[in-house]
């Protein structure tokens, strides 16, 4: 529990300047899945993102994302590059944003798995709880922790069957939990990082992991938005 | 949902894959092998591309039975094939829940002019290309996810290659084109003058590019994702080799690791022989898949 004290120590750089310490160190799992979105997602919240595929790479990171992907795939990989162990370790302790797949490998149960997950969010999953790719979906989800709702992306979903004990539900869809967080762990049923919209990426660096992340400049995207910048990149014809 | 949110879907679910080896399986215990080796898809099909091309004849869609066997075997996500521009086959395979649909020129093509207008399923599609134009033509008409064509059932990489080389090659020039060429440049291409604007301004594809066609070892899979993959299709490699299971798992990890030569020094050491394969040279013009499409 050290790192986020000096991840408070990192706050308040004066105004427009460079904090004059290095910027937060983000990970981001980067075995099978998304990971380039998150990437896309995280960096221009001023954040050094650190690509994550072998156990070396975890030291000195502030956070780490566990993205989406497929999650027989992803337990796999973690066996067979002996990343499990310290990634387990890493996610006890420190902050870890899950989502789709990372939520899955985060949690304490989840079917049918050829592995168990890490066991740190208190959280029954099941896998393609919605159906198969035609059932994905997306939709507005109610969120707790941002100023208005937010566009939740559904590929192949899992659904959040049991909530543990002290595990606060942090987003909802028509009533439903999507998504939860337990202290410094975040899992997500969606997928944030597949729509322009960062506000949950700087909730998790901000709220959740401590760090010091500059503040956004100009209005907040609304949900469904796709507005300029590096977002239109990725927007579809 | 409007047909940008759809596409988004469909896309989602290809980026969900990068990373990822997708593997062909004629049967439910070939899926489940693939699965426990960590395969991110599978492509559920009656013939590999080797023995298509051995058998000769008319080439269809998988029969449903067989394919809902497969889907049933395994949780991963379940991809199937149909004819170039056979609407109706592909309007089975979504009935069918299948999660990908490639309309793939491994089949005997249907239509010697049109391949299907993608926009209208909800279903993703993915389409096979040999170079820039034709790329953006299929993501024109709705795919959500580009594949090399390669030459499929060979063995042999080298048209997959050239396909990569040829896509990023373009890409790459269109990168360095001023506004004003953009136009007469789509022309060249035979590709949609928006999507030709979109990629000199980006940089990359509007969608997830992935390779096929003649992967067989791990090493293969690495050099297609130095080349610029994000994921790669292993046909024939795979469950045409004397060791599946192990060479699966083997070129899963390569594509996690394509970058760090000392693991795939470690994967690929002990496989048994591989598929043997054959020079594309051989084949005569007229039997090269590559050259169905349009």
């Amino acid at each position: 529990m050290k790192r986020p004290d000096e991840g408070g120590a990192r706050r308040a750089p004066s105004p427009g300047t460079r904090p004059p310490r290095r910027a937060p160190r983000v990970g981001v799992l980067s075995l099978q899945g998304d990971f380039d979105r998150h990437r896309a997602s995280l960096e221009p919240l001023g954040v050094e993102v650190v690509r994550v595929t072998l156990p070396r790479d975890l030291a000195a990171l502030d956070a780490i994302v566990l993205p989406g992907g497929e999650s027989t795939t992803l337990l796999r990989l973690l066996e067979a590059t002996g990343l499990r162990d310290p990634i387990h370790a890493f996610v006890r302790e420190r902050p870890a944003l899950g989502t789709c797949a990372g939520l899955i490998l985060l949690a304490r149960e989840c079917r049918p798995l050829p592995a168990p997950p890490l066991e740190v969010l208190d959280v029954a999953v099941e896998r393609n709880a919605y159906g198969r790719q035609i059932d994905s979906f997306s939709a507005e989800v109610e969120t707790s922790v941002l100023d208005g709702p937010f566009l939740g992306v559904f590929i192949r979903a899992p659904r959040i069957r049991r909530l543990g004990e002290g595990i606060e539900v942090i987003a909802r869809h028509r009533g439903e939990p999507v998504g939860v967080r337990s202290g410094r762990t975040v899992g997500l049923c969606f997928h944030p990082e597949l729509t322009s919209d960062s506000r949950l990426h700087r909730w998790f660096l901000g709220e959740v992991a401590g760090l010091d992340v500059p503040p956004a400049r100009g209005p907040a995207p609304a949900a469904a938005a796709s507005p300029g910048g590096r977002g239109t990149g990725e927007d579809h014809p | 949902m409007n047909q940008q949110e759809q596409f988004r879907l469909k896309v989602g679910l290809a980026e969900m894959l990068k990373g990822g080896v997708i593997m062909d399986v004629t049967a439910p215990e070939q899926a489940q092998i693939a699965e426990r080796a960590g395969a991110a898809a599978v492509m559920a099909l009656e013939r590999i591309p080797a023995d298509i091309r051995r058998d000769g004849g008319v080439a269809r869609m998988s029969d449903p039975a067989m394919i809902k066997r497969i889907q049933d075997a395994v949780s991963i996500p379940v991809m199937a094939k149909c004819r170039i521009g056979h609407i109706a086959e592909a309007q089975i395979l979504e009935t069918l829940e299948i999660d990908f649909i490639d309309e793939s020129e491994v089949l005997t093509p249907a239509d010697e002019e049109n391949h299907i207008d993608k926009h209208g399923f909800k279903v993703p599609f993915v389409c096979g290309c040999r170079d820039l134009g034709e790329a953006l033509r299929r993501v024109g008409e709705g795919a959500a996810m580009i594949r090399t064509k390669g030459e499929a059932g060979t063995g042999n990489v080298v048209e997959a290659v050239r396909h990569m080389r040829s896509v990023t090659r373009s890409i790459r020039m269109l990168t360095q084109l001023g506004d004003g060429e953009l136009m007469a440049e789509s022309k060249r291409l035979g590709a949609p003058y928006e999507l030709v604007k979109q990629v000199a301004r980006t940089g990359k594809l509007p969608v997830p590019n992935f390779a096929a066609g003649g992967v067989a070892t791990p090493a293969d899979a690495a050099l297609m994702m130095i080349l610029g993959a994000e994921s790669v299709f292993v046909g024939s490699g795979i469950f045409k080799s004397d060791d599946p299971e192990p060479r699966a798992r083997a070129i899963v990890q390569a594509v996690a690791n394509y970058n760090r030569p000392e693991i795939l020094a470690q994967v690929s050491a002990g496989l048994s022989v591989g598929m043997k394969g054959f020079d594309v040279r051989e084949i005569p013009d007229e039997q090269l898949l590559a050259k169905r499409g349009w």
